[in-house]
């Protein structure tokens, strides 16, 4: 394994490459079609190098770890506002999640339907690109709209364009506290029906996830609420009295510890953890939701769910064999979890356009000209 | 600022080109009479005028389409053209070129308020955008100070910001999908309601292309439940450089005001001046804004309020009305007014990391001294996107060019300490040479990349973003 300590180390190594490379940061997102290659972990480009809390941005190696970033930012009051989810449970893998892992995934949490992805936290990259050269984009400031946005499509761009070396992001004061209205009782087009109708009132909501099968076996829809102490509890009466009349069970949570661990499990899909049949991440229209659920189960009986923003993520797990892009919706589909030779036999990303998938290729030959970088991950 | 020469093969075969757009357009979508197609010789960066070969204004994607095909066939530099706000020259025709304008596009196609998003047609103004979904409560919520007149085209191609992108973001992250024809007349669409991309985020790179890689026609945008109500303090100090520590303390306290405005001395007493707001004549003025229900307000502003008496303010004034706030706001909103009445301005939009705040204001100064121009700040703190406006005398010979000379200084101290060329106008032409003192070779060549890969031809837009010298082998090769 190639493991360089700085970018120009990175460089060198990318450029002398002889064939395939395989690029990892913690290897603890084993997602995308298997890659055959030499592996390449950018785990030694490490460490804060820029942090000022009072302007929001951080700047870190890309081979930083996750929890230390974490940990810099608790200190000063602040966070990750994407609150990126932890694979490692889902997919049963081991290691130290990176940034840089985090970016090229675009991995975002449940509170991307206030704040947007990881990707709208991104101000700038470094990264090298298939030919060994050292790129930047973007910058650490808030507002950059000098050329292109070269940020945007290096987010979620999985290894594939280049290997990320640095990059830099905007923070978030961490609320004064935060708290969770939860209903009991609602089936799956009543909970999104109600997701809908918080997301659509002003106050302000930082997460909307339903479980069809809770922790106790019932149905749990959750609402997120963040603040100061008087604008939690002002906003939770407000969604109390908006919900009234849906027939759920309401009970408002004001222990933030409990809350965080609450959302902790929906982020990283708690339900599902341990298993090993296929598990799919579906982003579609979030009235759309429910019956692209129901669909399916008429096709492959009883499936394991869970919506989060808004019913506009789906998480599904199913038996192998079954492929939810056999249901036509509008939106995608990837498959993260599944065997390799699943995940060999299937495309993992969904599918394109003709004339999409060719700008998509076309971009791929111009930064990875000899076709090196995670050949094929994305299909 | 150089414009590529005409080229002359195209401007000979005029009639035909006209004729072939006549075909598929109705007769008034064309405008070849060189008296009309001036209407199109600039956009908002007035300094620099050329009429073009001719101008059309199709009704749909589908004529979009065509239009593009015959440019291509005719290997015709088209340049889109949103409602011809741009500060940046992004919309400046060459005198071969086909301006393709969107203003007849401005239909809203779909409301869709339980999945919070609406779709348009991109000729669509950005206000009328909020507009259309007003009588529900909900707003579209990148806010370019232009709003009443810029296109969402427009605002797509620049990745325009506002006012209140501290708590909203700009286009970018209020944008979720586009149609888009690509230069050689296909259709594609990308993204859609639901979030993120399924791929490569193609969307992410159409945002702030300036209209280099397709011609967007209709869009998916955000919206949002209008907050329950919103409240400014005026916030006024003896020192720029307490203003911004203040900046920054507000933000560390992880207070989220939707806006943090920032005045300097010369700014404010052309505003009253001009719009008699009432501002205490000062250094350094803020403006903070926050939002939610009366109590949330409150006690927003109590916090704010309390970290701005531990910097020792002259001024502190918290807005207890409508009318009252409507007072804040009425001088902010009036600061280009009045500066344009004292004189022609230049506005630049670099943006730095709030801690370079007072470093960059002082030597704005000294440098305002060295060019004998005077210079008025007025920016979005919260985010470090400046809006110095250097006043010159357009009828002076040799003023103009000494401002763009100070203009560039700027811009390339806001590089210098951390930042950028510009953070929500756009480079267009006017810092389209700047791009080598925030880019090196290598950084501006893979951006180029992405153009030949969209347009291999290069025939949208040309002649922006990158320096003619960066560009001109690309450029000639394509023809």
């Amino acid at each position: 394994m190639m493991k360089p300590e700085n970018e120009t180390a990175l460089a060198e190594m990318v450029k002398g490459a002889k064939g395939p490379l395989r690029v990892i940061g913690g290897g603890t997102r084993n997602i995308g079609a298997p890659v055959v290659g030499e592996t390449l972990s950018a785990a030694g480009l490490s460490g804060v190098t820029l942090y000022e809390p009072g302007a929001l941005t951080l700047v870190a190696g890309a081979g930083t770890p996750v929890a230390e970033i974490e940990d810099v930012l608790a200190q000063e009051g602040q966070r990750l506002a994407f609150e990126p989810m932890d694979h490692r449970g889902l997919l049963g893998t081991q290691g130290e999640p990176t940034i840089g892992g985090v970016v090229a995934g675009n991995v975002s949490g449940p509170r991307r339907i206030q704040v947007g992805a990881c990707r709208d936290s991104l101000l700038g990259v470094r990264f090298v690109d298939g030919a060994g050269r050292v790129l930047k984009n973007g910058g650490r400031v808030m507002k950059n709209v000098t050329g292109y946005d070269l940020v945007k499509l290096m987010a979620g761009s999985w290894g594939t364009l280049g290997v990320l070396s640095e990059v830099s992001l905007k923070v978030q004061a961490i609320p004064e506290t935060t708290g969770c209205v939860l209903l009991y009782g609602l089936d799956e087009v009543a909970a999104v029906s109600a997701m809908s109708a918080a997301l659509g009132s002003p106050y302000d909501i930082s997460g909307a996830g339903h479980a069809p099968v809770g922790v106790d076996g019932h149905p749990v829809t959750m609402i997120r609420i963040e603040g100061l102490d008087a604008s939690v509890s002002y906003r939770a009466d407000k969604l109390k009295a908006l919900f009234a009349n849906s027939g759920a069970e309401i009970h408002v949570e004001r222990d933030p510890a409990k809350v965080t661990e609450g959302w902790r499990w929906l982020r990283d899909v708690a339900p599902m953890h341990g298993g090993t049949s296929a598990v799919w991440r579906l982003s579609v229209k979030p009235s759309d939701a429910p019956a692209i659920v129901a669909a399916l189960r008429e096709v492959s009986g009883d499936l394991k769910v869970l919506y989060d923003w808004g019913g506009g993520l789906v998480w599904i797990e199913a038996p192998e064999g079954v492929d939810p892009r056999t249901v036509e919706f509008a939106g995608h589909a990837t498959l993260v979890r599944g065997s390799e030779s699943l995940r060999a036999a299937m495309p993992v990303f969904h599918p394109e356009p003709a004339p999409v998938a060719a700008i998509a290729q076309g971009l791929r030959d111009k930064f990875d000209p000899r076709g090196i970088l995670n050949p094929g991950l994305m299909g | 600022m150089e414009m590529p020469a005409p080229d002359p093969s195209i401007l000979a075969r005029k009639a035909r080109i006209v004729e072939r757009l006549q075909k598929i357009l109705p007769k008034q979508a064309v405008i070849e009479d060189e008296v009309e197609t001036r209407a199109y010789e600039c956009d908002a960066l007035t300094a620099y005028r050329c009429p073009p070969l001719v101008a059309v204004l199709p009704a749909s994607t589908e004529e979009v389409s065509a239009v593009l095909k015959i440019c291509h066939d005719e290997g015709v530099p088209v340049v889109p053209r949103g409602a011809g706000t741009s500060l940046a020259g992004g919309a400046l025709p060459t005198a071969d070129s086909v301006i393709l304008g969107v203003s007849r596009m401005t239909e809203v196609l779909e409301t869709d308020y339980e999945n919070r998003f609406i779709r348009v047609q991109s000729g669509r103004t950005n206000l009328s955008v909020s507009g259309a979904v007003e009588e529900e409560d909900f707003f579209y919520a990148p806010d370019p100070s232009s709003q009443l007149a810029c296109a969402i085209a427009g605002n797509i191609a620049m990745n325009s910001g506002g006012a209140h992108c501290l708590k909203y973001g700009v286009t970018t992250n209020n944008l979720m999908g586009v149609t888009m024809v690509m230069m050689d007349g296909e259709i594609v669409e990308i993204g859609g309601a639901h979030l993120d991309a399924g791929g490569l985020d193609l969307l992410g790179l159409i945002c702030g292309s300036e209209g280099q890689l397709g011609v967007v026609t209709e869009a998916t945008l955000r919206i949002l439940r209008k907050p329950e109500g919103a409240r400014p303090v005026l916030i006024g100090f003896d020192d720029i450089v307490v203003a911004g520590q203040c900046v920054s303390d507000i933000i560390k306290a992880g207070i989220l005001p939707v806006a943090i405005e920032f005045m300097d001395r010369p700014c404010i007493r052309a505003t009253e001046a001009f719009a008699g707001a009432g501002y205490p004549d000062c250094e350094a003025l803020l403006i903070v804004e926050v939002e939610g229900s009366a109590e949330e307000i409150s006690a927003q502003l109590e916090r704010i309020i309390a970290i701005a008496r531990t910097h020792n303010p002259v001024e502190l004034r918290e807005s207890g009305s409508a009318e009252e706030s409507a007072k804040i706001w009425l001088g902010r909103k009036s600061a280009f007014g009045a500066m344009g009445q004292i004189n022609d301005y230049m506005c630049l939009d670099g943006t730095i990391p709030v801690s370079q705040l007072p470093h960059v204001l002082k030597r704005i100064g000294e440098m305002s001294k060295e060019y004998g121009l005077d210079v008025g700040n007025v920016f979005h703190a919260g985010d470090g996107n400046m809006h110095p406006l250097i006043l010159f005398d357009a009828n002076k010979p040799g003023d103009l060019e000494l401002c763009e000379a100070f203009g560039a200084d700027i811009l390339k101290l806001c590089v210098e300490v951390g930042g950028c060329l510009t953070g929500e106008h756009g480079v267009g032409i006017e810092k389209r040479d700047l791009m080598v003192d925030q880019y090196a070779p290598q950084d501006l060549d893979i951006q180029m990349a992405v153009k030949d890969v969209f347009d291999p031809r290069w025939l949208l837009n040309p002649a922006k973003v990158f320096p003619l010298a960066s560009s001109e082998e690309r450029r000639i090769a394509a023809e």
